[in-house]
């Protein structure tokens, strides 16, 4: 029979697997409902003791479904849709699901896991905790972390997103909130967490129109969405593999009430269900859950399920209504020959793997009543879904006549809606919802909360020309907070223990903490809820305390003799619900920066890995034979990832030379000059070469990585000066590539409109001209330090431009090169690399350019004052070059040892020089040993390598052959 | 951390769009000494109220903008480009321009060395 709420597509069936074997399922089905309408009872092992868990809450809310999808683990069976071939799997229970070696932990029972049992059984002695530490972990704990990096990728898409209204609860209060707000104009979203919004309305499947209205009226609905906190405003919202982050300028929660659980013996047997969960599955997924039913409730609420579910075909064998006269809903029932027992509760479950037998009784004792059953329904009052609110700052207080910790004061800016606002009946909950989304409106503007007041409005929208739609709005405020209020139903306070001393009373199910186990921690002195929580792990498991927070209050109060207000509720912390880590810390799904040449460099073969947001060739199958081709013959690298900047305006040079200590202002156009830019505390931030294009533009060069950075340094100081300069990136519109080589200046010559000859295109030339028919900017300069054109081409044109020379350069013996092998060549020339040679404290006097500062330089400039210092002083360690004695290539980062092994610099650049044939580096070393043929002692994981310093270049010392 | 901040050119932006450039302060416009460059260079005055600062608007139109912030509350009272007037009607530039000889004696602000 179709049932009211269902969710089936029953015309197609899916395929998913759980512990590898196939189950079928219906299009619409969760996992949990597959599982379970396929006979399946048993669905996790619990964290401490093994016990057989079955579905409880069927709404994501406990811990009892969690298995792992398709490797994932934490996911909740009851709620994670079913899809064609997912790999579903059981967590915690060795080897299966139906025999558990760890059940023994239950079975032998006794003290083995009382709270607080490992702080106290296993610390000592000391030497042994890391043993024990292994066996527990692998004992407790729910689930496996997938053991390799790919299992374990996971990419997340961030999603910014500002509203006016942010409205979480698609129930029939968030429903009509949203409805009402859209309707007054506002930019709204809604967050529901359900299978579809509708909140409870969705077993009857009463809210469908509802819920089409409030999409009509433009509302953006986050189904299957978590809102995972409220942090400043801020409320990430977590919806498949995007997390939303949503801002609104008001919040409206309607996030309802969570059936509350009862604690008696046998409590968490598979077959023991909330009453709303059975009714779920049951509305949504048509599964039975249960043939015979046996019911305890404290209100209502339990009734009304038991009712629906009789009417689905489930026998109701007794009710234990625990009100003292049950209600007029009890005695139809009654009427309709269901025996119903007012005063009493369930004082113990039982049964094998599964709910067997069902006892009531009267809570101070007397006749006890048994009846068999496969279906245990309870329903153990409401627990207000405070947490969000709470986290923005409402407070709760006790209220007696519900029994509820109910929110008090609100916060600017927060609206509760719905049971949230203690209305109950579907009338007064939807009028809730409307008056919350109403004052929402109404309050835009007013005390929007994480908005600045600065000068740009968001649209007018408060400006005054909807002052009557606004004036209507009020009108229907006042009509609905004239209302009166609802009396509220009925309802007897759940016990906090019934049928102690029979077996296991469960008060929380994440962490398996027993009602004994709580009063054994308040006798041990842990007798407040929050230093009960960190004592027994009470409300610290998956279910965020959504099943065992009141429980465990009600205990608290039972032992300690105070009421459950005074005991109060511990801290409500984010997340609200249990999210996945890569949710909250996965890389976001960026977009990897790729040169204009890119695709070329994949044909020819390169090996492409990531430098810094770039993805680089790192080489073409042979670095050391890369880099000899540079000294035999030719190499072509493809330098875009270099930051440009054109520096232009008729203050350019006088800027420059503020900017780097050396100067630029007397630079002649068509000259090019190196760079390092220091900090004002003296400290190497970035090199690179300027080239002066004409006397008010200057061409400046950066570090890949370091683009971004000097163009803010840049801008920064300009908008505290004021020169007359203007900066423009070119570095995304600009590809560039060095050709280098002895061959390379007749390779130039052959697709270049320049002449190239050595006086005529000498070192340190920068020369605008085409190569190829592209008017490109041409730098002479030498980083790998040989013979080198650096050809700077607008981007569109880089391909034409490299398959160009690449043709050119073939019967010269060209190869293409990548950076690996320049790194090598760099090295050979002890060019530094920014932040591999250098770090944030070095200076250009330490790292062997003092001829870089000119401290006589007329102006100031950013680090003098520094430097002025420094120049003055011995350095502690300097920047040195070193070769090895045995051709040993000591790690990056390994240790420069003095005599005594103690620790006194680092290697910081290490390779082999297939040219030199030996192996060569860079290192810090202690000042007063940074001279040529001095011997140092490398320590490197272990091994002890000999070392000779050298301070000059092992590659052309003199620059002769870059000169050429 | 979590405010919403407001770029002079682009609007309300959450604050994770924009770089902080750190507090307000002057550089020196004089050589100063060992001592005082060095509390330039490294101390900071770390209000716990208002504070004038900068910040960056990184994945926007990266402009450099002063903001004043309660540091207790991330409560941004106003922001404005450089060369705008300050609504609380205050010089912006500390007295002394950093550099001496700069075309206009304005003073940047110090700064850390965390670009990024
Ligand atoms: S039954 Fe799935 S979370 Fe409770
Ligand atoms: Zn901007």
């Amino acid at each position: 029979m179709t049932q009211p709420g269902e969710r089936l597509d029953r015309g197609r069936v899916i395929t998913f697997t759980f512990d590898g074997k196939p189950v079928e399922a219906y299009a619409g089905d969760t996992i949990g409902s597959a599982l379970f309408a396929a006979g399946r009872r048993t669905f996790s092992r619990s964290f401490k003791y093994h016990r057989p868990r079955g579905l409880m809450c069927v709404s994501g809310s406990c811990p009892n479904c969690i298995c792992s999808v398709n490797g994932a683990s934490g996911a909740r069976a009851c709620t994670e849709p079913a899809r064609e071939g997912i790999d579903v799997r059981h967590v915690n229970a060795l080897p299966s699901l139906e025999h558990d070696a760890m059940r023994a932990t239950d079975l032998v029972g006794g003290p083995f896991t009382p709270p607080g049992f490992y702080y106290k059984t296993f610390i000592r002695p000391r030497r042994m905790w890391p043993l024990y530490e292994k066996v527990l972990r692998h004992a407790a704990g729910l689930g496996k972390l997938p053991a390799t990096q790919p299992e374990r990728e996971w990419r997340t898409e961030y999603r910014r997103r500002h509203a006016d209204v942010l409205v979480v609860g698609g129930g029939l209060a968030g429903l009509h909130a949203a409805l009402a707000a859209a309707g007054a104009g506002a930019d709204t979203v809604l967050v529901d967490e359900g299978p579809a919004p509708g909140g409870q309305q969705l077993v009857t499947g009463g809210s469908r129109e509802l819920v089409g209205a409030v999409r009509a009226a433009g509302v953006e609905i986050l189904e299957r969405g978590s809102a995972l906190g409220y942090f400043d405003g801020l409320v990430p919202v977590w919806q498949s593999d995007t997390l939303h982050q949503v801002r609104a300028a008001q919040h409206v929660f309607a996030t309802g009430t969570i059936e509350q659980p009862l604690v008696f013996a046998g409590n968490d047997l598979p077959g023991v269900m909330l009453a709303s969960g059975a009714r779920r599955l049951a509305a949504l997924y048509a599964v039975s859950p249960g043939r015979r039913a046996v019911l305890a409730t404290t209100s209502d609420r339990g009734l009304q399920a038991a009712v629906a579910l009789r009417d689905a075909g489930t026998e109701i064998v007794a009710v234990a209504d625990l009100r003292p006269e049950t209600s007029a809903l009890g005695r139809s029932l009654r009427a309709a020959g269901v025996p119903v027992f007012a005063g009493r509760t369930i004082v113990e479950a039982s049964g094998g793997s599964v709910v067997g037998r069902a006892t009531i009784a009267a809570l101070g004792g007397g006749a006890e009543l048994s009846f068999h059953c496969d279906l245990v329904l309870v329903s153990g009052g409401a627990l207000p879904a405070t947490s969000l609110a709470l986290q923005a700052g409402a407070q709760t207080v006790y209220d007696r006549a519900s029994g509820q910790f109910e929110l008090s004061e609100l916060p600017a800016g927060v609206h509760a809606a719905g049971e949230l606002a203690r209305a109950r009946c579907d009338e007064a909950i939807a009028a809730s919802g409307e008056l919350a989304g109403l004052r929402a409106v109404a309050a835009l503007g007013r005390d929007d909360r994480g908005r600045d007041d600065g000068r740009h409005d968001d649209g007018g929208r408060n400006d005054g020309r909807h002052e009557a739609a606004r004036d209507v709005v009020r009108a229907r405020i006042d009509e609905l907070e004239a209302r009166s209020p609802e009396a509220p139903g009925e309802l007897a306070l759940a016990p906090a223990v019934s049928g102690a001393g029979r077996g296991k009373c469960f008060a929380c199910l994440c962490e398996d903490v027993t009602a004994k186990d709580v009063s054994q921690s308040i006798d041990e002195g842990y007798d407040s809820i929050e230093l009960s929580k960190r004592y027994t792990t009470v409300t610290m498991g998956p279910c965020q305390g959504r099943m065992c927070q009141l429980p465990a209050v009600r205990l608290m109060a039972a032992e300690t003799g105070l009421s459950l207000g005074s005991v109060g509720t511990t801290t409500a912390r984010p997340p609200w619900v249990s999210v996945p880590m890569g949710i909250l810390g996965g890389r976001p799904t960026q977009p990897a920066r790729r040169s204009a040449i890119h695709d070329r460099h994949r044909e020819l073969g390169a090996v492409v890995r990531w430098a810094g947001d770039w993805r680089r060739p790192y080489h073409y199958g042979d670095p050391q034979a890369e880099a000899l081709a540079v000294h035999e013959a030719a190499g072509l690298i493809d330098v875009s990832t270099l930051g440009k900047l054109i520096v232009r305006g008729p203050d350019a040079g006088d800027f420059l030379d503020r900017m780097y200590p050396n100067r630029f202002s007397n630079l002649r156009p068509g000259r090019i000059r190196y760079g390092v830019i220091s900090s004002d505390a003296g400290r190497i931030v970035d090199d690179g070469t300027i080239c002066r294009l004409d006397d008010e533009t200057f061409y400046v060069t950066t570090t890949s990585g370091g683009a971004g950075a000097v163009e803010e340094w840049f801008s920064w100081w300009l908008a505290g000066w004021g020169h007359r300069v203007r900066l423009t990136d070119v570095t995304q519109g600009m590809a560039a590539v060095n050709l280098a080589g002895p061959r390379a200046r007749v390779i130039m010559s052959e697709v270049c409109d320049l002449d190239c000859s050595a006086p005529a295109f000498a070192y340190l030339d920068g020369r605008q001209g085409r190569v190829a028919g592209v008017p490109c900017l041409i730098l002479r300069i030498g980083f790998v330090g040989e013979v080198g054109y650096e050809i700077h081409v607008p981007a569109a044109h880089g391909v034409h431009v490299w398959d160009a020379l690449m043709a050119a350069g073939e019967r010269h013996g060209l190869r293409p090169f990548g950076l690996e092998p320049q790194r090598i060549l760099r090295l050979q020339k002890l060019h530094i690399l920014v932040g591999q040679d250098t770090d944030s404290e070095s200076t250009p006097f330490a790292a062997a350019m003092p001829w870089i500062v000119k401290l006589d330089k007329e102006q100031d400039f950013i680090g003098k004052w520094a430097l002025r210092h420094y120049a003055q002083r011995t350095p502690a360690t300097s920047l040195v070059g070193f070769t090895t004695a045995d051709g040993d290539v000591p790690t990056e980062g390994a240790v420069i040892v003095d005599e005594t092994g103690t620790p006194a610099g680092q290697v910081t650049s290490s390779r082999h020089s297939p040219v030199l044939r030996r192996t060569i580096g860079m290192a810090w070393v202690p000042t007063a040993l940074a001279q040529d043929g001095v011997a140092i002692t490398i320590s490197d994981e272990g091994r002890r390598l000999q070392a000779e310093i050298q301070t000059r270049p092992f590659f052309d010392p003199d620059g002769e052959v870059l000169r050429s | 951390m979590s405010f919403v901040l407001t770029c002079p050119n682009c609007g309300p932006r959450e604050v994770t769009d924009f770089g902080f450039g750190g507090e307000i302060g002057a550089r020196p416009s004089r050589e100063p000494s060992f001592r005082e460059l060095n509390a330039y260079n490294y101390f900071r005055a770390n209000v716990a109220g208002r504070q004038r600062e900068w910040w960056y608007h990184r994945s926007g139109c990266r402009a450099w903008f002063i903001a004043e912030r309660d540091t207790r509350t991330n409560e941004v009272h106003f922001t404005r480009l450089p060369d705008d007037e300050d609504p609380a009607g205050e010089a912006m530039v500390p007295a002394g321009s950093g550099l001496a000889g700069a075309r206009r004696e304005r003073a940047a602000g110090t700064r850390g060395w965390d670009l990024r």
